[in-house]
This record gives C-alpha cells, structure tokens and sequence, in this order.
C-alpha cells in the first residue's frame, strides 16, 4: 500500500495551510505552552518542521517508520524529546507532540473526496501505526535523556561529597555525608590516600557524623580505609559515633581496630597531642583587668 | 492481631538496599520505635537484603508493621529463589562467609532483631523473618 501512502504525503503538503493549525491549535489545547518553557514561536517552527520531515517521509519511506527515510524526522524528534526533557516537561506533554497530529491528519484524509471510505479507513490505519511508532520513539529519547541526567548527577553527587579537609599541618578530616557504596567508597578511598600523599599528613580523622547506617558492609570500607591509609604512613582515628550506631555495631559483632572518639573536636585533640601539640586557653585576666582600669578610674 | 501496613519492594540492585533501608526507617518511625531500636531494625534490614542481593541473586521484601497484644512493631520478610544456604548453623556463626563479605551479616540481623527466624533449601531459595518490638 505504500502507493497509497504516497497519497497522504501528497495531502500533507497540499494541506499543511489547515493542518499545520488545526495541530498547532490541539497542542495547545493539551496544554503545551502552558508552562512557558517553550513560546509559541518555537512549537511553531517545530511542528512546521516535523510536517515538512514527515512529508518526506511518508513519501519515500512507506508507512514502516524504520524506513532510513524517516531519519530526519526522528533526528528532530530526538532533539525536541530531549531538550524537553531537560526542561522538565512530563511524558506525556512531550509524546503529546506527535499523537496529536492524528486528528489533523485524519480530519485531512476525511475531507478528501477522491478517497473511498474504504480507502481513507486504510490510510487512517497505516497513519495511526506510524504516528504511534513515532510516538513510542518520542517517549524512548525522553527517558533516555532523563536517565542521562540521573546518571550525571550520580556522577557528580560521588565526586563533590567527599571533600578532604586539612585541619592542621599533618592532620586531615574525611568528613563521610551518606551511604557509603562502594562505588563512592573507591573515591572517598583514592580522594584520602592522595590527599595523604600530597599534604605529607601524620594523622587522618574519618568523621562518620553523617553517615546513617553503619552495617557490616560500610564497617568493612571503612576498614579497609584504614588499613590503606596505614599503609601509606598516616594513622586514622574515626569520630562521630553516634550512641545509637555504637550500640548497632555492637551487636552486629563488628571490631573497629581503630581509635575512635565521640566528635570531631575530640579525635582533633587527641591528633593535636600526638603531634605534639596543644591547644591551651588564653589567659585573659591580664587583659580584662586593663580594660577595666580606665572604666573603675573614670568613677 | 491487626496489621495496618503492608509494603513490597523488589531487590535487584545495589540501589534496592538503599531503598530497603528508608522503606525500614519510614516504617520504623510508624512503629514509633525508640532510635536505638530504628537504627538496630535497619541495620539489620541492611544487611539481609544484601545477602538476597549477593547470595539469593535478587528477591522481594515484605515490611509490615504489626500490633499484638498492645505492642506495636515492625516486620520484615526478605525472601529469595536463589542456591538456598545448605548448613544454616554454620552460616549463623560469626566469620562465615562464602563471599568477600566479612561473615557477620546474618548472625548480626538475629542479634540486632527480638525475631529471627530462617529457612532455606538448597536449590529453592531462603526466607529471612525478622521483627522489631517497641
């Protein structure tokens, strides 16, 4: 029947003056500009765009939309799925752009008098399968795009939460925010070991404060951590036990061969007095009792 | 016995535990369990629908929180269809393991739970049952 099909790319360009609105007008209806993320301008170039594609089209390539004919028409449904996904239109205003051309189309096949019902019904067959194949196509870009999104934000979610902080010279801080799977464990790991390297560190705290649940598997990262960082010169001390995980880690039978404190402010004194540091308070009575002195003299 | 919630969550991806874990937590606090015991039920939770994952090759888990007589508590079913777990005894002791983990899974989720219970057949898979008392 592709003679046929001809037929409609024929229509398509002939009535592209009623098409083109009667679609345009549907879009809207279904609420695609709604949101103002797109302007009419811009649905208008595309959907007249798509129409020229999708003649051409249907003239070469039949009704199979994965004739290579259809190529261009895909390409631009490839782009506009993704841009809109990206500008977080839902799924079903953005395959919302192709199965609303049907009625257009078929209001066309309907109003030609040349075509026997018998005909037009065919026609109206073949053009709803392709406009459905297209449609699928739209929706499978879409959550392509989207999962390219999910994938780097993963990505970046892996590489900015685990900063190493330098709290001293020779003294560092890891502080752990989240789960630690071991995917995010290898960079937490590889992020410390070079930070060891780089700063010539004596001691490293692995702060846990922000870590949820600590079950045998994060234990065993935090381990082989340690281990690593032991390895290369530096000892680790972990802080940020919270009660309710120390008395978890407990029962679960796991032995952290570590120092290991309360808070952070804690494991920093202990590094600070292994490096032969401390911290002492200042005195400040000297000071007080001049500032006081020209006050207790004025009266 | 009245049970007011009931929820199912497939566990085939790492991501999955992640998921197991805030369903435990979510249903935990509906318990209206102390942290301690919030933090000990998902540990556990943790822990065997990682062992579905690593040993049962994937399963479901059926958290449900439950009344008896006045107490209120939570429930989870973490089962699988996987090599099942020929000696249960051994597999319980502390240390053992037949993966890179480091053999404490198991025994930790019967001590860390004021329910345990376990049965598995070689070659028909393994269903782990814990509860959670307030």
């Amino acid at each position: 029947m592709a003679a046929n099909v001809g037929t409609v790319a024929e229509l398509v360009g002939s009535s592209e003056q009623l098409i083109l609105p009667e679609w345009i007008d549907l879009q809207k209806k279904a609420g695609s500009l709604n949101t103002g993320r797109i302007t009419e301008n811009e649905l208008v170039s595309q959907s007249r765009e798509f129409l020229h594609l999708l003649r051409d089209g249907l003239a070469k390539g039949g009704s199979d939309a994965s004739n290579p004919a259809y190529g261009p028409a895909k390409q631009l449904l490839a782009d506009v799925s993704r841009s809109r996904a990206l500008q977080g239109f839902s799924p079903s205003e953005t395959a919302t752009f192709v199965f609303s051309l049907k009625q257009p189309l078929f209001n066309t096949l309907n109003r030609n008098s040349t075509l026997s019902p018998a005909q037009a019904a065919e026609l109206t067959w073949s053009v709803t399968l392709l406009l459905d194949e297209l449609g699928l196509f739209t929706l499978e870009v879409f959550q392509k795009s989207r999962e390219e999104v999910i994938v780097r934000q993963q990505r970046e979610i892996a590489e900015l939460s685990t900063p190493v902080v330098k709290l001293w010279d020779g003294i560092l801080a890891l502080p752990l925010i989240g789960t630690l799977d071991s995917q995010r464990t290898q960079v937490v790991m590889e992020n410390l070991l070079q930070t060891i390297v780089d700063s010539e560190a004596a001691i490293a705290i692995i702060d846990i404060t922000g870590v949820p649940t600590v079950d045998t598997l994060t234990a065993q990262h935090l381990l082989k951590t340690v281990a690593a960082a032991r390895l290369m010169g530096a000892d680790c001390i972990v802080s940020g036990i919270r009660p309710q995980i120390a008395q978890t880690m407990v029962h679960l039978g796991v032995e952290l061969n570590v120092v290991s404190k309360a808070t952070l402010a804690d494991a920093l004194a202990v590094a600070l007095e292994r490096t032969g540091r401390a911290v002492t308070k200042q005195k400040r009575q000297a000071a007080s009792e001049q500032t006081k002195t020209p006050a207790e003299k004025g009266q | 016995m009245t049970t007011p919630k009931i929820e199912r969550l497939d566990i085939r991806s790492s991501d999955d535990v992640v998921r197991v874990r805030q369903l435990a937590r979510t249903l935990a606090l509906g318990a209206g369990l102390s942290l301690v015991d919030q933090t000990k039920i998902i540990t556990a939770a943790s822990e065997l629908a990682r062992n579905t994952l690593d040993y049962g090759g994937g399963g479901f888990v059926v958290a449900e929180l439950v009344e008896a007589s006045g107490r209120r508590g939570l429930r989870l079913t973490f089962e699988d269809k996987g090599p099942g777990i020929p000696d249960i005894d051994a597999a319980l002791k502390d240390g053992f393991t037949t993966g890179k983990g480091m053999g404490l899974g198991l025994g930790g989720a019967r001590r860390l739970s004021n329910e345990f219970s376990i049965h598995s057949k070689p070659g028909e898979g393994t269903k782990v049952v814990i509860a959670r008392w307030k």
